[in-house]
C-alpha cells in the first residue's frame, strides 16, 4: 500500500522553519462566520492550514507552502498574504 | 553592502538568476535577493528543463550541472477510470548531445545556477524579503527589504518574485490573479531503486521518461497529473486550475493520491518511498494575463510575468530567456543612462517577437476554452477510451458491428453535431 496518504503524513515530509509570528491573517472573523457557508479555504489549501472550529478559522501557518492559493482563492478577500521573514517558512530540500 | 546598485532583482530562480547572470557577465554591479534560506528553497517544478535555453546562458551547462536524466521519451496518457490510450515519442537523439530537455530537482539545480552567477560577480543575497519597490516621482529606484535599515537603491529593478507576483501587483502592473489564471500544483517525491525505474520505464542508465496524465487524472476537471523519472527518485503530481479545484470542492492532496492510486499509475510507482511533497501555484493565465512588465526603472520577468505555456508544460525555459531578455534591454539602457520606461519597454517588444509572445499568443484562447468547455475531458475522453477498447476486443463482432456501437455511443444526431462543433472549436484554439 502507499505510504503517505494523509496530508498530516505527507506534511511530516517538509522540512518548516516555522517564525513565531504569522505571515497569514484572516482579516474579518466574521466574513468566515457569517458569510462563507463552504469556508473553501479548508478545501483547496494544500497544506491544510485552515481549519475551521466551530466559530474561528484556525490558521496552521507552521505547515504554510507558501503558494497563494488562499489569497487569491478566499471569495471574499479576506486573507492577508505576505511572505514570511526571511529565512523562515518552508525549505524545499529537492523539488 | 553598498547601498547603490545597477541593478537589483529579486528572485533567485531561473528568470532572476538568468537575469543576474547575464548583467554581471556584462560587467554590471547587480545584487540578487532572494527570500529562501539557499536558492530552490522556495521553487516548485514539475521538472523538466530545457536545454537550448539554459545554453543560451551557459553553453554545455549540462556537462557540470546537477541534473536527474536526459528525457527520451514523452508519453501522453488519456486516462478513463480502468484504462488508457497512450501516445508516445521515444528517440534516442535526445539521449546524446545537444540533447533536448532533462529532468531536475530544483532545490539543487537553483543553487548550481546561483553559484554559477556569483562566479560571474553577483552579490547574492538570501533570506531577505523585497517587501516592496520604493518609488520616487513615478520612478521604481529601489526595494525596501525585511532586513534593519533595508533600503537598497539601483537605477533599475527587475521583479522575478515568482507567480503571486506581489510586488509588480503593488505597482498596479496587475491586479490580484483571479482562480482561473492560476494552477495549483501538488507533487511528491518518491524514492525508487534506479535499477527499479529504468525497467518499469524501458530506460537504459542515463535516459529518463515522462509521462503527462490528462482525463481521470483530475477526475475529470481541467487540469494534468505528471510522472516523470529522476535519477532515484519519481516526481509524481498533479495541476489544476484554482478555479477547478473550488468549483468542484476537492481537496488538492486527495486528488493526488487518487494519482497516486489510480490502476494505470500505481504499478509505475509501487514499492516506493515518498520523500518530499510540494504544492505551488503555476501561472496559467495565458496571453491575455500578461502584465505591464516594463516600467520607469523596473522589469518584470518569469512566472511574475505569467510566462508559462502550460499547454506544453514549458515555464522554466521561457523565464530564462525572459530574464536573458530583460538584461540585454538593462545594458543598452545602462549605455544610454535611461531607465525610463520609454526605453526599458524594448524588452515588452523583444518578448513578444520571441518564442515566448508568439506561442502564448498560439494558445491565448486555449486554456479558457477547456476551463468553459468541461465535456472534452468529462465526456471525450472516456468516449475514446470506450471506442478503442470496443474496436479492439476481439468479441466475435464484425468490424462493421462494432463501428457502428461506436457511433451509436457518440450519441443522437444532435450530439454527435455538438461533437463535431466541438472538435472544430478546440482544433481553432490549438492550431
Amino acid at each position: 500500500m502507499m505510504k503517505a496518504q494523509t496530508i498530516e503524513e505527507k506534511q511530516y515530509l517538509v522540512r518548516f522553519n516555522a517564525d513565531t509570528k504569522s505571515h497569514l491573517h484572516v482579516l474579518d472573523p466574521n466574513i468566515c462566520l457569517t458569510k462563507c457557508p463552504d469556508k473553501i479555504c479548508t478545501i483547496f489549501c494544500p497544506a491544510s492550514v485552515y481549519k475551521w472550529e466551530e466559530v474561528r478559522m484556525h490558521v496552521g501557518y507552521e505547515g504554510c507552502h507558501e503558494c497563494g492559493s488562499c489569497r487569491i482563492g478566499c471569495p471574499y478577500e479576506n486573507i492577508q498574504w505576505e511572505y514570511p521573514r526571511g529565512g523562515y517558512g518552508i525549505v524545499f530540500r529537492l523539488g | 553592502m553598498p547601498e547603490k546598485f545597477d541593478c537589483i532583482v529579486v528572485g533567485a530562480g531561473p528568470a532572476g538568476t538568468a537575469c543576474a547572470y547575464e548583467l554581471a557577465k556584462a560587467g554590471v554591479n547587480v545584487l540578487l535577493l532572494e527570500r529562501g534560506e539557499y536558492p530552490g528553497a522556495k521553487n516548485v517544478m514539475g521538472g523538466v528543463l530545457y536545454r537550448k535555453m539554459m545554453e543560451d546562458i551557459i553553453p554545455e551547462f549540462y556537462k557540470e550541472a546537477p541534473l536527474e536524466r536526459p528525457i527520451v521519451e514523452q508519453r501522453f496518457m488519456m486516462m478513463d477510470k480502468e484504462s488508457a490510450i497512450t501516445f508516445s515519442y521515444k528517440g534516442l537523439e535526445w539521449g546524446r548531445e545537444p540533447y533536448n530537455n532533462f529532468t531536475v530537482l530544483r532545490a539543487k539545480f537553483d543553487q548550481w545556477f546561483a553559484e554559477k552567477a556569483v562566479e560571474q560577480g553577483v552579490l547574492l543575497v538570501c533570506e531577505t524579503v523585497a517587501v516592496e519597490c520604493i518609488v520616487e516621482n513615478g520612478h521604481v529606484v529601489g526595494v525596501r527589504t525585511d532586513r534593519p535599515d533595508g533600503d537598497i537603491y539601483a537605477d533599475v529593478v527587475v521583479l522575478a518574485d515568482g507567480v503571486n507576483s506581489l510586488l509588480a501587483k503593488q505597482l498596479g502592473f496587475h491586479r490580484e490573479w483571479r482562480p482561473d489564471e492560476v494552477a495549483l500544483a501538488t507533487m511528491e517525491i518518491l524514492k525508487l531503486d534506479k535499477n527499479i525505474i529504468e525497467d518499469r520505464f524501458n530506460l537504459e542508465p542515463n535516459q529518463g521518461c515522462t509521462i503527462e496524465i490528462f482525463g481521470d487524472a483530475t477526475k475529470g476537471i481541467l487540469g494534468t497529473g505528471f510522472l516523470y523519472t529522476n535519477k532515484d527518485t519519481l516526481s509524481v503530481g498533479v495541476g489544476t486550475l484554482l478555479s477547478g479545484l473550488i468549483k468542484h470542492k476537492i481537496k488538492p492532496y486527495e486528488l493526488l493520491e487518487h494519482v497516486k492510486n489510480h490502476p494505470m499509475i500505481r504499478p509505475y510507482i509501487q514499492g516506493s518511498e515518498p520523500v518530499e511533497y510540494l504544492a505551488h501555484l503555476i501561472p496559467e493565465g495565458g496571453y491575455h494575463s500578461i502584465p505591464k512588465v516594463a516600467g520607469n526603472g523596473v522589469l518584470v520577468v518569469g512566472d511574475a510575468a505569467q510566462l508559462v505555456n502550460a499547454i506544453h508544460r514549458e515555464g522554466s525555459n521561457m523565464a530564462m530567456t525572459s530574464g536573458r531578455l530583460a538584461a540585454e534591454t538593462i545594458i543598452m539602457a545602462k549605455s544610454q543612462n535611461d531607465f525610463s520606461e520609454s526605453m526599458l519597454d524594448q524588452y515588452r517588444m523583444k518578448l513578444m517577437e520571441s518564442f515566448i509572445g508568439q506561442d502564448l499568443k498560439k494558445y491565448k484562447d486555449a486554456t479558457h476554452h477547456f476551463e468553459r468547455f468541461p465535456q472534452y475531458f468529462e465526456q471525450y475522453i472516456p468516449m475514446l477510451n470506450r471506442a478503442a477498447s470496443q474496436m479492439f476486443t476481439v468479441d466475435g463482432a464484425s468490424k462493421w458491428e462494432k463501428q457502428q456501437k461506436i457511433w451509436r455511443d457518440l450519441g443522437s444526431t444532435k450530439q454527435k453535431f455538438k461533437l463535431a462543433r466541438d472538435m472544430m472549436k478546440a482544433w481553432k484554439v490549438m492550431k
